[in-house]
């Protein structure tokens, strides 16, 4: 995964509160596999009237090459489902901004190079205005946790440990198997101090 | 020694190494893996030429897409994606030598109603699962993450998964809960008191009288939920009920391990004195059998309510409020108990355990389901399954006119061929009223097993205490 420090591109708002992960990807495309690629599955139902033809008001039919997403509270609550970040990231969304987003949701968008920044409620609502009419140019610094747009600069917050993991692209694996003599020193811990939690050796 | 919480005390027995910043790697006791959030993280381990670090302590086990009719070993009742990730999880079971139950054996069933019976999740343990309701073991004082399909890969490489902690929250049910209130109700009306949002960050403690009184089923629906309040783990302080249940079971420890793990596990309580950053007390008299009305989990009203109007919520949910009432079809000041039901779901890990199952029987029984209800009782697992049988349960329900299904997630999410068509509305004692959750343009109303079982008896939402 690449890693990314700045990106520049185009906002879009989607004025709407508590988009959790089923409509983000309904669970009905989800067995569908990854390098057919998720973007047209985007907030599907959201998106679409119901013959399926994509309702030309939606925001992000509107401006399909938006590459930022201003959201209400609670965005990606629900369901762990990482397909709704596979989803926003396939449709070539780098970041979404909102004043609060669901736990397992955020984890695994920094997990996929997608950037969760989260807004105090005046920024937030300083934001919405701006993009109330239409979509604007709009920059990010996860370095400096700022935000411009209309020459405004608003702050995020972001947990430093999930900054260094976005700037660098780094694999959590290769990062956690650096700490292997660590994992294995507890395991041989436990293994005698909780014996009990150990399930026989498969057969 | 400064007081911890439960918690903190799980937590701390399980730090294998920490950051600097804080960040940790969280030791993890059972890794319990399904069908669809684990194809590509297998696929990771096989691209990168990794092993899953511990098999001995993951189980995989189908249930998001598998049908829940007689037959369905036919792989033409799946879609051609359901059966692929099946197929896949059968291989990556096989091949990295995980525990497995398969469809075809009688211990299949929705991973976390699978795992508790099995004895796989202890007290004091740390559970994941590629699944937000892995909440649902913390009714055993376990501490359980649901997670992303790149944690489960991480978790499958080195049995660890990276976390910082989070808050320490108290949610206090005092006193006794009054007939035909049930644990369902219980976490539904948390839900309306703190919101959808209000956990997020936190790790929720569930205690007080109305807790202790629980059956494990019912503590592990409460903690089922806990993820719909936005916390990420929910748990219960292990006690005699917990010990009772576990005791025995296939995987559970024996003989001297099990007096060490019960001396361990009788220390697992929040000490006098611990902090919390948040606490939320109810009082069990004042919980009424409750049901959504909305698209949100947070849209909890007692059943003797009527349908709320936008103009009497503020800020941002005056618009949700409208786009939900629009969604789900409701006027304002509708009686809840005026809104005709069209299907009836039982089952979910939420409420798919022998005890909704009896607490289903007992409304039923001798009676017949609303001409023209579909009604359809899917329990959690095969041997959920077969006590019900045992008990006459499962007779009792197909007398009165319900579907009697196979063990999977079924209809509360719509993987499988279990699906609400357009406007169809559906009293479900499943977890989320989100809008397209049953199938596309579905409307579900969150309720007990007892008040879901009333509702497929009068065809309407229905106060189940005037049935008893």
């Amino acid at each position: 995964m690449a890693g990314w420090r700045r990106h520049r591109g185009r906002a879009v708002s989607l004025p709407v509160a508590n988009i959790d992960t089923d409509q983000l990807i309904p669970a009905r495309f989800m067995s569908v596999p990854r390098a057919e690629g998720y973007g047209t599955y985007l907030l599907h139902d959201m998106r679409r009237d119901g013959a399926g033809a994509l309702r030309p008001e939606f925001p992000l039919n509107a401006h399909p090459g938006a590459s930022v997403l201003v959201a209400g509270r609670n965005f990606g609550s629900g369901s762990s489902r990482e397909a709704a970040v596979y989803a926003l990231v396939d449709a070539g969304i780098r970041a979404v901004i909102a004043p609060s987003f669901g736990d397992i949701f955020a984890a695994n968008a920094v997990n996929n190079g997608l950037l969760p920044a989260k807004v105090e409620d005046a920024g937030f609502a300083a934001l919405e205005a701006a993009l109330a009419h239409a979509p604007q140019e709009i920059a990010i610094d996860i370095e400096t946790r700022s935000i411009t747009l209309d020459g405004a600069q608003f702050g995020f917050v972001l947990d430093d440990s999930w900054a260094t993991k976005l700037i660098n692209g780094w694999d959590d694996i290769d990062l956690t198997l650096n700490h292997s003599a660590a994992i294995t020193a507890f395991k041989q811990k436990r293994g005698q101090t909780a014996a009990w939690a150990w399930p026989k050796e498969m057969e | 020694m400064s007081p911890k919480t439960l918690y903190d005390k799980i937590w701390d027995a399980h730090v294998a190494h920490e950051s600097e910043d804080g960040t940790c790697l969280l030791y993890i006791d059972r890794h319990l893996v399904h069908e669809v959030t684990s194809p590509q993280a297998f696929e990771g381990l096989r691209m990168a030429g990794r092993k899953v670090h511990s098999p001995e302590k993951t189980i995989a086990v189908p249930d998001h897409n598998v049908p829940t009719t007689a037959g369905r070993e036919d792989p033409a009742q799946m879609t051609e994606e359901s059966r692929i990730q099946v197929e896949a999880l059968d291989k990556n079971a096989k091949e990295f030598g995980v525990h497995y139950y398969p469809v075809s054996d009688i211990r299949q069933g929705i991973v976390h109603i699978v795992g508790p019976e099995q004895g796989w999740t202890l007290p004091g343990m740390t559970v994941v699962c590629g699944d937000s309701h892995t909440a649902t073991h913390g009714a055993f004082g376990a501490l359980a993450h649901g997670i992303g399909t790149s944690e489960v890969e991480h978790v499958l490489a080195t049995q660890t998964l990276i976390q910082k902690k989070s808050k320490n929250m108290k949610v206090e049910i005092t006193g006794k809960l009054k007939p035909g209130v049930t644990a369902k109700d219980i976490t539904l009306a948390v839900i309306g008191e703190t919101g959808t949002a209000g956990g997020t960050g936190y790790v929720i403690e569930y205690c007080g009288e109305a807790i202790r009184d629980l059956s494990m089923e019912g503590r592990m629906t409460v903690c089922n939920m806990a993820i719909e309040g936005g916390a990420r783990a929910g748990l219960i302080a292990p006690d005699e009920t917990t010990f009772e249940y576990v005791k025995g079971r296939p995987h559970a420890p024996k003989g001297a391990q099990w007096e060490a793990a019960l001396n361990w596990w009788k220390t697992l309580y929040t000490d006098e004195g611990a902090h919390f950053d948040k606490v939320v007390t109810l009082k069990g008299e004042d919980i009424q059998p409750v049901v959504t009305w909305g698209t949100s989990p947070e849209d909890v009203l007692p059943i003797t309510a009527t349908v709320p109007s936008p103009e009497d919520f503020t800020g941002g949910k005056v618009e949700a409020a409208r786009r939900a009432l629009d969604y789900m079809g409701l006027t304002p000041g509708q009686k809840l108990t005026d809104i005709q039901i069209d299907t009836v779901f039982i089952g979910s890990c939420t409420n798919g355990r022998i005890e909704d199952l009896r607490a289903v029987a007992e409304v039923v029984k001798g009676k017949k389901i609303k001409d023209g209800m579909r009604a359809m009782i899917v329990p959690g697992s095969g041997l959920v399954r077969a006590q019900a049988e045992e008990e006459g349960l499962a007779d009792i329900f197909k007398e009165a006119g319900f579907e009697w299904r196979l063990a999977g997630c079924s209809m509360c999410l719509a993987m499988n061929p279990d699906q609400l068509s357009e406007g169809e509305r559906c009293a479900a004692t499943s977890n989320r009223n989100f809008e397209g959750r049953q199938g596309y343009k579905g409307r579900t109303h969150l309720v007990s097993p007892a008040m879901a079982a009333a509702a497929a008896i009068t065809g309407h939402l229905t106060d189940v205490r005037e049935l008893m």
